[in-house]
């Protein structure tokens, strides 16, 4: 019974997921394509052809977008790890303002955020910086990571981390050998999910980027806008592979009943 | 082969004081129970012993040496956990093994002493089980091996049976007593049981609200409790009001004889118990510390049979043979053998 539950949560998953791409699909391969013609009158590779040119700025928009998610993810990863274990294991003073202040970034719109961090990025001269964008991308980020891993650290407790104490391993032995094996598959898949997010960041990107720092986002929006529907297609199926990607691997954690799951009920 | 003393130990949790004041002195080799309902500073008192909480004030000492400036993972006290007893990510070696590792012994020894230690606790060749596939028993059984293999100066264990039902319980039980004893660990186990303290133990340490209420042999427990909830704990509810003079006591219901030389309770108000199996039905014509009971209650409990009795406006429980055969209401003597008299303080 469990099982066939799992299997309709995937196969609804994927079809919510993979069944609005179909169409981009055809698009990235059609010249003409009108209504209400049921497939594309004329066929054409010069959607990806153009995706792949260096004038598109597809490729270099990928690298940058890739560069920003990893230094993200890392970021992240260094933040809210040390915070999420705190929140999830211990009581102090304030910890309930912390805890609602990690969810203002989800309850304010982020171009509010951003504009008013605009102003202070430009005393700093981190505007139109690789690092500044890096950072106005945490604002979204960190709180994720930290919801999502405090629930893991909840979730696997300090019996063991203690245990290992007891057995005479250290502080850096009880991370390395206990802690971090344990919170290991909800960390990946948290990472994995920060990375999507700020993968995903255009406004953000755009104001304090402010055009110097070209992300895939950057590149897709203005076809998107336009009507070059073909050129739209190709790019945003580039633009979605990594986050299908996560999807496929990921697949596995969303169709069980796990504390990074749980993380996302908080969210 | 290691003496522990705790000296003082206290530890607040906010406004809450869980551990106050606590004293006691755990000989080499012996094994302890502490032993009080949930709450009463128990597993507080074990977690101040391994280092991994620090008391407020007051110290701990291994053979005499204060330990409260050495980290947990230095001092031997190797605690097994009642819930999340394995490491997941790793095997039944590799958990077993994982305190060896941390002392840096060499591979080969390493295998040697862990196949050496899962023998004694009876899963030979379990090396490459991973935890998961184990039942509960076996994984108490491994966590148990695990602690034991570094040879710890002191092993804690946190309700170590609370978990396992009751055949595995009765196994356990035996498992942990003989290698305890075979071994001669200096051991502290947590439990809200008192026959799990009282079968297993050397001495009982009985805690109320993070207050030492007695430590002593479990006979003691029985026979001398030192007040009535000490008593109450033992399944002892039985108390008569009587003010002590020498070797008698005068109640309501009569003089009394005492054991001067049993009894620890200074003339004055006290009251007077027996436990329910040791008060004699049917005393023979005569016999001294006979008093009047109404019964109030027979019930036939299969080994015996249980009597709620009305001894001078208190309740009583007794115990008699299952033959035993009495009318609710009617007025029956029982005698309240000078020897197995004892005297709480009247509070």
């Amino acid at each position: 019974m469990q099982k066939i539950i799992r299997w309709i949560v995937l196969i609804s998953l994927v079809v919510v997921a993979l069944a609005p791409i179909l169409p981009q699909f055809v698009w990235s391969f059609s010249h003409r394509w009108l209504f209400p013609s049921l497939l594309p009158s004329e066929w054409s590779l010069e959607p990806w052809e153009y995706a792949f040119s260096t004038s598109s700025r597809v490729g270099e928009a990928f690298i940058s977008s890739m560069a920003i998610g990893i230094v993200v993810s890392l970021l992240s990863i260094i933040v809210g790890l040390p915070a999420s274990r705190a929140l999830a294991l211990y009581d102090f003073r304030g910890k309930s303002v912390i805890e609602w202040l990690l969810m203002v970034p989800i309850i304010v719109p982020g171009i509010v955020a951003t504009m008013g961090i605009h102003q202070v990025f430009i005393r700093l001269r981190l505007t139109d910086t690789f690092i500044g964008v890096c950072l106005v991308h945490l604002i979204p980020c960190i709180p994720y990571m930290v919801l999502v891993m405090s629930s893991v650290f909840a979730n696997y407790g300090t019996d063991l981390e203690d245990t290992a104490r007891t057995l005479g391993a250290g502080p850096v032995s009880v991370f390395r050998y206990v802690t971090l094996p344990g919170i290991l598959p909800g960390l990946l898949v948290s990472t994995m999910f920060t990375f999507l997010i700020s993968w995903g960041q255009y406004i953000t990107t755009v104001l304090i980027g402010g055009g110097s720092i070209i992300t895939l986002p950057m590149v897709l929006f203005p076809f998107i806008a336009g009507t070059n529907y073909s050129n739209a297609a190709s790019i945003s199926l580039i633009f979605v592979a990594p986050a299908i990607l996560v999807l496929i691997f990921t697949s596995r954690q969303l169709g069980r009943e796990s504390a990074v799951m749980g993380g996302f009920g908080k969210l | 082969m290691t003496t522990v003393v705790l000296r003082d130990l206290t530890r607040r949790f906010g406004n809450v004081t869980a551990v106050d004041r606590l004293n006691l002195e755990i000989a080499s080799g012996e094994l302890v129970a502490f032993l009080g309902p949930s709450g009463c500073g128990k597993t507080t008192t074990l977690r101040m012993i391994t280092g991994l909480l620090l008391p407020i004030s007051g110290d701990v000492l291994f053979d005499g040496k204060s330990m409260i400036t050495v980290p947990t993972e230095k001092r031997g006290a190797v605690m097994v956990f009642q819930k999340h007893l394995l490491f997941p990510t790793m095997n039944v070696g590799q958990n077993v093994g994982f305190g060896l590792r941390m002392q840096g012994v060499e591979k080969k020894e390493m295998n040697r002493r862990v196949s050496e230690i899962l023998e004694l606790v009876k899963l030979p060749g379990f090396e490459n089980r991973r935890a998961h596939e184990l039942s509960g028993g076996q994984q108490q059984r491994v966590a148990l091996a695990r602690a034991l293999v570094v040879r710890p100066k002191v092993l804690l264990l946190d309700e170590p049976l609370a978990n396992l039902d009751a055949n595995l319980r009765l196994e356990m039980r035996e498992l942990i007593r003989s290698i305890q004893r075979e071994m001669g660990i200096s051991s502290v186990f947590v439990t809200h049981d008192q026959e799990e303290a009282v079968m297993l133990a050397d001495r009982i340490a009985l805690m109320f609200d993070g207050v030492l209420q007695q430590y002593d042999v479990p006979q003691a427990f029985y026979q001398k409790p030192l007040s009535t909830r000490v008593a109450h704990f033992f399944r002892n509810d039985n108390a008569l009001a009587g003010t002590r003079r020498g070797d008698v006591v005068e109640t309501a219901l009569g003089t009394l004889r005492v054991d001067a030389a049993r009894v620890q309770q200074p003339d004055g108000q006290v009251l007077v118990t027996v436990r329910p199996e040791d008060v004699r039905l049917n005393p023979e014509a005569g016999s001294p510390n006979c008093i009047q009971a109404k019964v109030l209650l027979v019930v036939y409990m299969g080994t015996h049979t249980q009597l709620q009795l009305d001894v001078g406006g208190h309740t009583w429980l007794v115990h008699s043979d299952a033959d035993f055969q009495a009318r609710v209401g009617e007025t029956i003597p029982i005698e309240l053998p000078a020897s197995r008299l004892w005297l709480l303080p009247a509070n």
